[in-house]
């Protein structure tokens, strides 16, 4: 795949349909791949990488690339064109200045994914069959490429491309996951233990602010949190609330627009299950407007920005909140 | 040299924590390490060292300087401060152990920040030798040994038998309180283990990573690089490199009205965010390549120019393993390496 | 120093003074009617109002005044906004004094002094100045070269015009940017009056402006002959803890708070431009 990426780019820089090609670049090791902008067929043949450990979703960056002069080709996998597709849909992304080819994934882990699972000293990855055999300081080792995915691969949702210019190999289909399983869990939990629940996992949070800055939803110039005359930019955490109170903010700030692409948890340091509070939103707002995808297209108006007669009553809160 | 039983180490927290605070690494439930307070039946962690440093012990997230209360146009100023309860850090590597030496040449420097000397001064570090580096490590570029760890004291897990010896006199004092559990041992199994590991880390991926001409002298050249802009591309300019840095120690100072007076804070900041030099009329680092840059000049050019050659790091690799985007200051050092040569 | 180098003295505001329309100067004094510290020409000090903010600020009145001290400050944000807000009577909070000095007592002494200064730029030279006009045995020539966008916006106009226009062997020059009714003075920008004056080579310069401002008088003083080691300027960056230690004003291997805010033009040839 990676051979057929780095063709088709040359052919889009050769014949100048575009200048520019947003993709991943190798690193010290085989898992620690970083998201860039290539220019010439030999930093593509020198750096371009494609493989198991490119999760970085890299629409993000389009909202900067697409301004600048020229066309940029941008590498997007099935989950990344959701967010690709709610960008273009807020008016983030010059659209015309992006040439999208969509690529295929089979499930995307990293160095942290696999050392979860023990692995220690990783010197060398390759895939054989359905397994990553890792060699390491310590010997080699070898684990099922099911058990090593990140979390929201384990639940991908979806392996068909929303969007694209073109298509390098099939398209897949929606997927019936089961993402939904854990805020299930969650929601059968008593007030006190979900209270409970998120206390623990939150207290963890060392407010890095890297769940936002990767977030495509979050793509507001000037922040909330970092506006000082909003009277909430707190960097100290003045009580031990103030760091929940940042992510439940955020999460109803980007309810209805995230696409559960992931990024949130898959960038935490302190491995919050941090999507798990936008899930609950998307679970939500599909009980109550109808099943409804963020980024699935870019014309239908949103169920929490749209008025309809059918809309719940606010009352729904108190009607089921008896538990 | 002292000696444990392994399976005697429950044994010796209880007496460390039946006199003071102890701290041991110990599994979050989320497939991390943290310093934690120690209780009866925490269980030491096998993992290699924790998301957080060790900083955090002396240099915490969030701190209280000094209260304020305000009564029209007076104020009222007070001191927060209790004394500080003394503590044991236990089961610090050698790359936090030297980060707080790196950490005292900012701290402890005229005029001495008390809050972080009064900490130092409660906190006994035992430190921990590594046995299973990961390829992420590379602490002996700063000349650090990893299987013989700076600290108060340090141990050796070997087989099942812990070794202990004291380095100061706050070590010893420390050895002193569990000696009833010790018993005398020689240091041969500690010396083999040390150079099993040390032949470990001669096959460490990153042992070789030149930091040569990253001096005063070549300031200028290496701030003018144009490879700052292609390495600072892609960072998100959150936090987490400095927040998971056992050597950052920039800070903010802020005020919280908590509704019955003002508590002005001491919180860790990080000059990769693009409010940390901003000020009423301007900023002097308007993009993140400014930002980016600073965070790595500082660490490898600045703060050895003023600290007789000492790097701000030490080479602990959490950086490497945490970066959202996987760029970190051994990839900077290796495109910088060309400036200077 | 004070050894709780983070925890401020309480000081009070006992005289405000209107100087523009967006600068005024306040007189502190400790809550004993004293002084709250000494200080050197150039040091600067952290005020606060608690809640509101904390904020470095260049100390405008010279050590030779041994009553009070004064800060002339420009309402540019949330603190400084406040303060203009505020009475006599109201209580600060002040530490310091923060940084290195004119060198007053060495490099400048027995020199001939030529001060430029532009708008709010006049603070931090006001505390030089009046320390030079009451040693004034120590020093040579003495010359002041001094703009603003307008004879309102000029600070310490009266001080100019009362005291510094009457001291024998000092010479004043004013200037603001446009014309303007009841201004019979030179009108023009700062750089260029510079230029038309052809200061004598003899004068060590003392600047502070806004970065435009310095920008264009370093080329024509350059052009003029002089060295960069003849000039002086003073520095502004966000600072937190004023010792050095927060990160906030470092540039190259230098900390502004602690290593400046004074510099001499050559030295800062040495600093990456970030300021």
């Amino acid at each position: 795949m990676q051979e057929l990426m780095i063709a088709k780019a040359k052919e889009l820089l050769g014949n100048s349909t575009v200048n520019r090609v947003l993709g991943w670049e190798t690193g010290e090791f085989v898992y620690d791949i970083t998201p860039a902008v290539f220019e010439s067929a030999e930093e593509l043949d020198a750096r371009f990488v494609y493989n198991a450990f490119c999760g970085n979703n890299l629409s993000k960056y389009l909202i900067k690339e697409s301004r600048k002069e020229g066309k940029i080709l941008v590498f997007l996998k099935p989950c990344d064109t959701y967010s690709f597709n709610q960008l273009i849909k807020e008016h983030r992304i010059l659209r015309e200045n992006v040439y999208v080819v969509g690529i295929p994934c089979d499930g995307k882990t990293d160095g942290e994914a696999l050392k979860a699972k023990g692995v220690r000293g990783i010197t060398g990855i390759r895939e054989e069959g359905d397994d990553f055999v890792i060699e390491t300081l310590y010997g080699e080792e070898r684990l099922a490429r099911a058990d090593a995915l990140l979390e929201r691969c384990t639940n991908c949702k979806s392996k068909k491309h929303v969007v694209y210019d073109e298509l390098i190999g099939e398209d897949g289909e929606v997927l019936a996951s089961h993402r939904f399983d854990m805020v299930e869990k969650l929601e059968a939990m008593t007030p006190d233990e979900r209270f409970a629940f998120w206390r623990n996992e939150l207290s963890r949070c060392i407010r890095c602010n890297a769940c936002r800055n990767v977030c495509p939803a979050c793509s507001c110039e000037k922040c909330v949190f970092d506006n000082d005359a909003s009277g909430i930019a707190q960097k100290a955490a003045a009580d031990s609330f103030e760091e929940n109170m940042f992510h439940i903010i955020r999460a109803f700030h980007v309810a209805g627009r995230c696409t559960d692409c992931g990024e949130c948890s898959r960038v935490c340091p302190q491995n919050i299950p941090l999507h798990l509070l936008n899930r609950k939103f998307i679970k939500d707002i599909d009980s109550f407007y109808g099943e409804y995808q963020a980024g699935e297209d870019t014309e239908s108006r949103a169920p929490l920005t749209n008025y309809t007669e059918g809309d719940v009553e606010p009352s729904v809160v108190y009607e089921r909140g008896n538990n | 040299m002292k000696a444990l039983s392994l399976a005697k180490l429950p044994e010796l927290f209880s007496l460390v924590a039946s006199k003071e605070a102890l701290y041991i690494p110990a599994d979050d439930g989320a497939g991390s390490a943290r310093f934690t307070r120690y209780t009866e039946g925490l269980e030491m962690t096998d993992k290699l060292n924790t998301v957080r440093s060790a900083k955090d012990f002396f240099f915490p997230q969030t701190e209280n300087l000094v209260d304020f209360k305000l009564k029209g146009k007076e104020i009222e100023i007070s001191d927060p401060r209790t004394e500080h309860e003394d503590f044991v850090l236990f089961g610090v590597r050698a790359c936090d152990a030297r980060s707080f030496q790196i950490l005292d040449k900012v701290f402890l420097v005229d005029p001495v920040d008390t809050y972080y000397q009064s900490r130092r001064e409660h906190g006994t570090v035992v430190t921990l030798a590594c046995t299973k580096p990961e390829e992420t490590c590379f602490c002996s570029v700063f000349g650090i040994d990893a299987a013989a760890p700076e600290g108060d004291a340090r141990c050796f897990i070997e087989g099942e038998t812990v070794y202990f010896e004291a380095l100061t006199g706050k070590g010893e004092a420390f050895l002193e309180t569990v000696s009833p559990l010790l018993t005398d041992s020689d240091d041969s199994a500690v010396k083999a283990q040390q150079e099993k590991t040390r032949e470990i880390l001669q096959k460490l991926p990153l042992k070789n990573l030149s930091l040569e001409g990253f001096g005063a002298e070549n300031l200028l050249k290496l701030f003018d690089s144009e490879k700052w802009a292609e390495l600072s591309e892609s960072c998100l300019g959150c936090g987490t490199c400095t927040f998971v840095c056992p050597t950052c120690q920039c800070y903010d100072i802020r005020d919280f009205d908590t509704g019955n007076g003002v508590k002005r804070f001491r919180c860790w900041d990080s000059c990769m965010y693009s409010d940390f030099t901003k000020m009423a009329h301007g900023n002097p680092r308007v993009s993140q390549l400014e930002r980016f840059r600073q965070r790595f000049m500082h660490k490898l050019v600045y703060f050895p120019a003023n600290n007789d050659g000492e790097y701000g790091c030490v080479g602990c690799g959490r950086c490497l393993a945490k970066c959202p985007i996987s760029m970190n200051i051994v990839k900077v050092a290796k495109a910088l390496e060309g400036e200077v040569r | 120093m004070n050894a709780e180098t983070l925890i401020p003295k309480l000081g009070v505001v006992t005289d405000i003074r209107i100087d523009t329309p967006d600068v005024k100067t306040f007189r502190v004094v400790g809550l004993d009617g004293k002084k709250v510290f000494e200080h050197m020409p150039g040091q600067c000090a952290m005020l606060s109002i608690p809640g509101v903010g904390e904020a470095m600020f260049s100390i405008t009145s010279s050590p030779t005044n041994t009553e009070f001290m004064e800060f002339s400050i420009k309402k540019c944000g949330c603190l400084t906004s406040w303060l203009h807000a505020m009475d006599v009577g109201q209580q600060i909070t002040i530490r310091g004094p923060y940084g290195n000095h004119f060198p007053v007592e060495d490099a400048l002494k027995g020199k001939d002094l030529l001060f430029i200064a532009g708008g709010i730029g006049l603070a931090p030279l006001r505390s030089v100045i009046n320390y030079v006009r009451d040693n004034r045995q120590n020093y040579g020539k003495i010359e002041i070269v001094y703009g603003s966008r307008s004879k309102d916006d000029l600070v310490d106009y009266k001080e100019i015009l009362d005291e510094w226009m009457q001291d024998d062997g000092i010479t004043v020059h004013l200037t603001i940017d446009q014309p303007q009714e009841g201004w019979d003075g030179h009108v023009g920008f700062v750089p260029n009056y510079v230029k038309e004056l052809q200061p004598d080579l003899s004068y060590t310069v003392l600047m502070c402006g806004p970065p435009i401002m310095i920008k264009f008088t370093l080329a024509g003083l350059k052009e003029l002959g002089f060295q960069e080691t003849q000039v002086y300027t003073t520095m502004e960056l966000r600072m937190k803890c004023g010792v050095g230690k927060c990160g906030r004003c470092n540039i190259g291997s230098k900390y502004v708070c602690k290593d400046g805010p004074v510099f001499r033009f050559d030295q800062l040839d040495e600093l990456p431009s970030e300021y």
